[in-house]
């Protein structure tokens, strides 16, 4: 058994250069029997051919396999139309998801890139810029399940008895030297949704902070010089030259963490699998394919969800015409 | 450069990593190694994983077992896939008869020895494993659900005496208010998260409560998705529930408590000094639970039960039992053979003498039995009239998660109750 997968691991790692190698060799030789006026135009497809064969087979044609489902009944033998879409959309519980989305979206969007924009600013300034970049850079190298068990423990909930201690940290804190009642930060409904979005947000300061640090070294000392010989406060150097011309940099991020609001999943599967009205559109996807083995459902909620990240694609796009064009 | 010759050799050292690859692959050896998935983790892992020991001895194959409490997705996504394991424990018999229906498991008719089956096993076992007259799962252990666990000196120092069990309800009413009074301090332990399938310690309640106001004939057609989830025996039962689950003076530390706390640590609070609570209602698996998390307790002077009291009195000693099945999702030699080995009582006492289970078969007798207490629920189970299982096991996937959803929102927000029998009752007639 273990030769068989030696010699599969052999055959992948040799074979698949190999194999690279050999279609280049034989496009190349192809190209050299057409007459040279032709050399041009076919030379670029057969270079891009294997990426758009992988891009068609695991991304075009799964997309459009999904709006297919999505226009059928559950066992796919009749065409129904829009009318998953108008069952998923009039479930309450849906409506509920879709409001978490908007939290996420603008909480988790927010919050990430205004501490990592301070910390970013503040790191700037201290000798000890590099440990304190990498202490708070380090979440990111945890999964989102890891950070999602760690936070869980984090809000762990204890009732407020004689000779019961609150084994949650913050409810520790909240507890005894703030002297409140604990909370169940996962269940109540005034606080849980904020509380997962927090644990995200803990994940993704550090890589906002990292780009945003690195625009910061990229601005040129003399600008905000000058601006503090013109008599500028630091708030003011701050507001009107630094995050003027940090905006291209935030905006990147920020519409990286939009994408990521709208995909949120790990987090809510682990912390509390999308009850006490904590579900997003990601997680209700997953529970009406795999528990509810609804793939009509799941077909119409995965639409939606590209048809929500669809607006934020354009206006990347767009934005990247402009910096070529302005390049 | 010339090309073609590069070309040449390319293709040769191709063909050479193709054969390389493909090889060894067409001669297998002699020992094969089953992969089984299956709910089990923890000290019921090593409990089923020394139960396969014997068979690994004996036949020289190996088991790789890989255990999950979201069974479902990862089954549904491997037989999708078409890499479905070996053996796989199925989360009850509703689950089983999807997957059969679906062609995705096979029959174990050939496996086992029917007549051995039919002598061993009740009648209710192999029903219950047959889908379309073609036995397709097997139970491994069984457990006797419903069961109330309590400490007999801290419940005789709160003024209350189980050395007889309650009768009825109301009797068991009438105890844990003198607790209540005595003391001061919560009656109940109750605690249901459970990860995906947080909920389902309160279905239990429900199907307790279900069985013994309506009988076991409308139980029996709850099970097989024919009663009204918003029928008023069933608003009834959910309410019996929330008397003792939505009232903070008879339950530890109230619903933040009951919904964060986790079935396996629920309990907890019972065996502090001093007792937070009393009682605790679960499943006779949980003992296995009681002497990990506290080696020290003893099993009947520091925990004991009693079975769920009647209700109605027109229907007496019924009780809710519930078994982990397992199917063949892959066929061969090895996986049957194995199959064969799990259903005997051979395979079957060695669980059962690690503790936390009760065998199905009739082979193992009480005798194997590691102390009073799982005896006295194998007696419970052996005594049922009628043993009736798991309705919610018997639902659909998606009606199930939806009964452990419906519960959590209950204890939440218990005015949505009608709500969330109406929204049941639509999955059900909508045949979901």
């Amino acid at each position: 058994m273990d030769a068989q997968r030696i010699t599969f691991l052999v055959g992948a790692v040799v074979g698949v250069p190999v194999v690279l190698v050999l279609y280049i060799v034989v496009t190349d030789w192809l190209i050299r029997r057409l007459p040279p006026a032709q050399h041009g135009r076919v030379r670029p497809w057969l270079w891009v051919g294997p990426a758009l064969l992988l891009v068609t087979g695991f991304l075009i044609y799964p997309g459009l396999a999904t709006a297919w489902i999505s226009l059928f009944t559950n066992d796919g033998k009749s065409f129904v139309g829009l009318a998953n879409f108008g069952k998923v959309l009039g479930d309450h519980s849906v409506l509920i998801a879709i409001r978490n989305n908007v939290l996420w979206l603008v909480f988790y969007t927010g919050l990430v890139l205004v501490f990592g924009l301070i910390l970013a600013v503040m790191a700037d300034r201290v000798p000890y810029e590099g440990p304190v970049k990498s202490l708070i850079f380090m979440p990111m190298a945890i999964s989102f399940v890891a950070a999602g068990l760690i936070w869980s423990f984090m809000y762990q909930y204890q009732p407020n008895l004689p000779g019961v201690h609150q084994t949650g940290t913050l409810n520790a804190v909240w507890v005894n030297l703030l002297h409140q009642q604990p909370i169940a930060w996962v269940i109540d409904e005034r606080v849980n949704n904020f509380a997962l979005i927090f644990a995200a947000v803990w994940v993704w300061t550090g890589f906002a902070m990292v780009i945003t640090s690195a625009a910061l070294k990229g601005i040129p000392p003399e600008l905000t010089e000058a601006a503090r010989v013109d008599g500028a406060t630091e708030l003011q150097v701050f507001a009107r030259i630094t995050v003027p011309l940090l905006t291209p940099t935030l905006t990147v991020i920020g519409t990286t963490l939009v994408i990521f609001a709208l995909k949120a999943f790990d987090i809510i599967y682990v912390m509390t699998n999308g009850l006490y009205n904590t579900d997003v559109m990601a997680r209700r996807m997953y529970g009406e394919m795999f528990t509810s083995q609804n793939y009509a459902n799941s077909a119409a909620i995965a639409m939606l969800l590209l048809l929500a990240v669809i607006p934020v694609l354009i206006f990347n796009l767009r934005r990247f015409q402009f910096q070529e064009a302005i390049r | 450069m010339n090309s073609s010759r590069l070309g040449r050799i390319f293709s040769v050292a191709v063909l050479v990593s193709l054969l390389a690859a493909c090889g060894p692959g067409t001669s297998s050896t002699s020992s094969k190694t089953l992969h089984v998935i299956g709910t089990w983790g923890g000290s019921e892992q090593a409990s089923f994983l020394a139960m396969v020991k014997p068979w690994e001895d004996r036949t020289g194959n190996k088991v790789s077992y890989e255990g999950s409490r979201d069974i479902n997705a990862l089954l549904t996504t491997r037989v999708k896939a078409g890499n479905p394991p070996d053996l796989a424990g199925l989360p009850g018999p509703g689950q089983m008869a999807q997957f059969a229906k679906a062609g995705s498991l096979f029959s174990l008719d050939n496996a086992v020895d029917m007549t051995a089956m039919n002598s061993q096993y009740g009648a209710n076992w192999v029903k219950l494993g047959t889908s379309n007259g073609h036995l397709v799962g097997i139970f491994i252990k069984a457990a006797i659900k419903g069961l109330i666990y309590y400490d007999p000196k801290n419940v005789s120092t709160a003024g209350v005496d189980f050395t007889t069990p309650p009768k009825t309800w109301d009797d068991l009413v009438t105890a844990f208010n003198t607790i209540r009074s005595k003391t001061g301090k919560t009656p109940w332990c109750i605690g249901v998260a459970s990860g995906a399938a947080s909920g389902w310690p309160g279905t239990d309640w429900v199907k307790d409560f279900f069985l013994r106001q309506a009988g076991p004939t409308k139980y029996e057609a709850w099970g097989a998705s024919q009663e009204a989830w918003n029928a008023p025996e069933m608003k009834t039962a959910w309410q019996s529930f929330g008397s003792v689950v939505n009232n903070p003076n008879l339950t530890y530390g109230g619903k933040n408590y009951v919904l964060s706390t986790n079935f396996a640590t629920a309990f907890d609070p019972m065996f502090a000094s001093p007792p937070g609570c009393y009682l605790h209602h679960q499943a006779s698996f949980i003992t296995d639970f009681f002497v990990h998390d506290y080696p020290t307790l003893k099993p009947g002077t520091d925990f004991t039960f009693f079975g769920f009291p009647d209700i109605n009195p027109a229907y007496t000693g019924p009780q809710v039992v519930a078994g982990d099945l397992f199917g063949m999702f892959k066929d061969s030699a090895e996986a049957r053979d194995l199959i064969k080995y799990l259903t005997t009582a051979d395979a079957q006492k060695i669980w059962v003498k690690r503790g936390g289970a009760i065998s199905p078969n009739k082979l193992v007798t009480l005798d194997n039995y590691p102390d009073d207490q799982v005896k006295k629920a194998a007696q419970l189970l052996l005594a049922a009239n009628p043993p009736e299982f798991d309705a919610g096991d018997l639902q659909t996937a998606a009606l199930q998660q939806a009964f452990f959803d419906g519960i959590v929102a209950y204890i939440q927000n218990p005015g949505s109750l009608d709500t969330i029998l109406n929204g049941l009752e639509q999955k059900r007639a909508s045949g979901q």
